[in-house]
């Protein structure tokens, strides 16, 4: 509520599910979602499952994900005795505010919610989450890429279905560049020369602006350049390392840029910034996957003059992106249908039509190699982007999104607390490189005060 | 009351002259009057004292989201009085007090003062007018509020580009507490005029024809007569102001959407226990900041009503 606007939540949407059942080994190393790993859940047959299906049973979810009806209702198709009500609670922060209240009194929670990537470990360290693993095929795994994997397992535990993800590319206005001389930036420091000629050129627009309110999309340029500023082990140790040589390298890049005023620092998501893409006053926006159909919606008048791209890149022979924003279907420890419920996280994402409805109708950008590959989604041409197929263009940076990136169990603390440290930075156009070091330093005292030790 | 009056009387008479009936009925009348009030304090009590009580418990404890929950004493207390982010908080409001509530109840009594003087035209109309921004929800003003201030493309802002004037920073640091005096101001001048013109209207007019009869200008008489005869609601409305800006929330947790920077998440007291009890997951340390804010209230509170009491003995 205080700092994701809700507007953007709206698109961070869900993605992917097949069922059966078979616990999965997942990719190394500290994964997003975390918990002690438990001993390997039990599997669950077949023959168990179409017993739970084909029983009265009424399922609750909680998801914030527009016209999600859509897919319940070819949920209830395929199991018409089991009867969804779906409930929209609100956005992000919000609604998981309301199902902490509702798992604590142990009334009211859902047996399925929508939650984002980055706040799974704080529903794992409750221990809130069902470790779904015993439901989902390997089929499953496979249609995920690494890293998208990475974000909802921990060990061979499965806290979560993906639902969309937001693979970071650059959104420009091609006329604004060509009248303003400046080639599509490749690099950073060619981004960089591009944004101070861009301005000189045009000296009431930018070519990028840096949010002072958006962690989220600060962390993903820590994400893309290889910075891995959290991590936690499931227990009660937590990895706070924001200030790492890669992150100062980050901070210093737009610390430099701010300093010269060559790009702006106005909050995001918020009517003034809408309106900065309908006039004009923005050259180029670094987004993520979800951004071209957002953007579409936000800045009408310039259909047609933007076009979207690579995001710039630290080390050209490389690729790399990072990815912002996205989220989840999780299962509920306390659901007392638990087949059924996870059955409907998987569905919803992971069975082809409901997926693709997802991707083609809602606009989630789907995880799944399966609704990526497909023409009905790959092929679309977008008159905004000047008949571009930019879904197929995310699809390729999607690839490049580097694996096992984590997160602490109290991200609520660390994105409030940007605001008022890196994010006041920004907006004083002060050092970055002090802000960075002041936000690592209220989030690790913040784990330490809550009894977490710091590797 | 009066009813109730005449009621024991009739009652009083049709009785035998003793005192028995004269206290069974009184204490059935004792009786109704306690039924009577029985809703708001089953209310009072569930929504009022039980959770006051509850929250008053829970700052004595700490939670920590590994290790849970412990009991601290008044570890939660000594963590507040202590807190730079609490006592700026406090400064904070307490300058919004310093500024906000003279300008604001200096314009409500000028306002009540000339809808009184029977001296403007539609004076209905214009009394509607100040009075209408308090009947918009706080939520709305301040949304609206967040429009016009915005720094590229609300009105004023494109004013000042037109006249080529430099643009006054609404929502940077320097200003926002400003920016926030002006909406509260905005909303409740009529709310607060309301409160003192019904207090004018009461007041007998054959004091005014006194004082006219004696030569006294119009001005004098709002002087002499007026404003001393509404020293009581006066009072009320300052110690609504006192309280109501100690809890200043609605608007900066609004406004933060637009400044996210300039408001941080400790700008004022509520909004930092919320911070704490929502984000950073500190409900019980929040407690202890809610109750430190509770007896800073009532202190200040009852601070204004001492000292206009004495004022009040001495004259």
């Amino acid at each position: 509520m205080s700092d994701t606007p809700f507007t953007r939540r709206r698109f961070l949407g869900t993605a992917l599910g097949a069922s059966g059942g078979l616990a999965l080994a997942a990719c190394g190393g500290g994964g997003g979602a975390s918990t002690p790993a438990p001993a390997a859940a039990q599997k669950v047959t077949q023959a168990q499952i179409d017993e739970a299906m084909n029983k009265d049973t009424e399922l609750t979810l909680w998801s914030w994900v527009p016209d999600l009806q859509n897919e319940v209702d070819l949920f209830e198709k395929k199991y018409p005795k089991v009867k969804v009500k779906l409930v929209n609670v609100g956005a992000g922060a919000v609604e998981y505010q309301k199902l902490r209240a509702a798992i604590k009194s142990g009334q009211g929670a859902p047996d399925v919610v929508q939650i984002e990537y980055q706040y799974i470990p704080s529903f794992t360290l409750t221990k809130d989450l069902l470790d779904i693993s015993p439901y989902a095929t390997p089929e499953v795994k496979s249609q995920y890429p690494d890293w998208v994997w990475s974000q909802v397992t921990n060990g061979e535990a499965l806290y979560g279905v993906p639902q969309d993800t937001g693979p970071m590319g650059l959104l420009y206005r091609d006329d604004l560049l060509k009248a303003a001389g400046v080639e599509v930036p490749k690099t950073w420091p060619d981004f960089a020369t591009a944004a101070e000629k861009y301005h000189a050129a045009n000296p009431k627009s930018y070519l990028a602006n840096l949010a002072p309110n958006d962690p989220g999309h600060f962390v993903s340029y820590l994400w893309q350049i290889g910075a891995r500023p959290f991590s936690y082990d499931g227990t009660k140790t937590v990895k706070v390392d924001l200030a790492s040589e890669d992150a100062k390298k980050v901070a210093q890049f737009w610390s430099d840029l701010v300093a010269k005023g060559v790009v702006s620092v106005d909050a995001d998501f918020n009517t003034a910034w809408y309106q900065g893409f309908s006039n004009g006053k923005y050259g180029a926006w670094p987004a993520a996957a979800w951004g071209p159909v957002f953007l579409q919606g936000s800045a009408k008048s310039t259909s047609g003059k933007w076009r979207a791209t690579d995001l710039p890149q630290w080390d050209a022979s490389k690729p790399a992106s990072g990815n912002w924003g996205g989220s989840t279907d999780a299962v509920l420890k306390i659901s007392k249908n638990p087949i059924p419920a996870a059955q409907l996280a998987l569905f919803i994402n992971t069975d082809q039509e409901s997926a693709l409805k997802l991707a083609t109708e809602q606009f989630l950008f789907p995880p799944s190699t399966n609704v990526l590959k497909d023409p009905k989604f790959a092929d679309q041409a977008s008159p905004f982007y000047g008949g571009q197929k930019v879904n197929a263009k995310f699809a390729e940076i999607g690839a490049t999104v580097t694996p096992d990136f984590a997160w602490l169990p109290f991200m609520d603390f660390v994105y409030s607390n940007f605001n008022d440290t890196l994010g006041k930075a920004i907006a004083d156009k002060t050092d970055l490189v002090a802000g960075l070091q002041k936000w690592q330093d209220g989030v690790a005292g913040y784990a330490k005060a809550q009894g977490f030790t710091l590797a | 009351m009066a009813t109730a009056t005449r009621t024991v009387e009739t009652l009083t008479k049709t009785s035998p002259p003793t005192r028995k009936p004269l206290t069974v009925s009184k204490k059935r009348q004792y009786r109704a009057a306690y039924l009577f009030v029985l809703p708001f304090f089953i209310i009072f009590l569930a929504m009022v004292i039980v959770p006051l009580g509850y929250a008053g418990y829970q700052s004595f404890f700490t939670q920590q989201l590994v290790g849970g929950v412990s009991f601290s004493g008044f570890a939660n207390y000594t963590r507040a009085v202590t807190d730079p982010a609490f006592l700026y908080g406090l400064g904070r409001v307490g300058l919004f007090l310093i500024v906000q509530v003279p300008i604001m109840l200096a314009l409500s009594l000028f306002f009540a003062l000339a809808l009184d003087s029977g001296m403007v035209r539609l004076a209905k109309v214009v009394r509607l007018g100040i009075y209408i921004p308090y009947a918009v929800p706080a939520v709305v003003a301040a949304l609206m509020w967040g429009y016009l201030y915005g720094p590229d493309f609300g009105p004023f802002a494109q004013l000042s580009d037109y006249l080529g004037a430099a643009k006054i920073p609404f929502l940077e640091p320097g200003y926002v507490l400003f920016s926030i005096i002006n909406i509260v101001n905005w909303e409740f001048i009529g709310y607060n005029m309301i409160i003192i013109y019904a207090a004018l209207r009461s007041i007998p007019t054959d004091l005014y024809e006194a004082a006219r009869v004696d030569g006294a200008s119009e001005p004098r008489i709002a002087w002499s007569i007026k404003i001393p005869a509404v020293r009581p609601a006066l009072i009320l409305t300052v110690i609504f102001s006192v309280i109501g800006s100690f809890q200043l929330f609605n608007e900066p947790q609004l406004l933060r959407i637009m400044a996210p920077n300039a408001i941080n998440s400790s700008y004022t007291p509520n909004l930092y226990a919320y911070t704490l009890a929502f984000v950073n997951q500190d409900s019980n340390y929040a407690a202890a900041i809610a109750f430190l804010l509770g007896i800073v209230i009532m202190v200040l509170s009852y601070a204004v009503q001492l000292s206009t009491q004495r004022k009040e003995n001495a004259s």
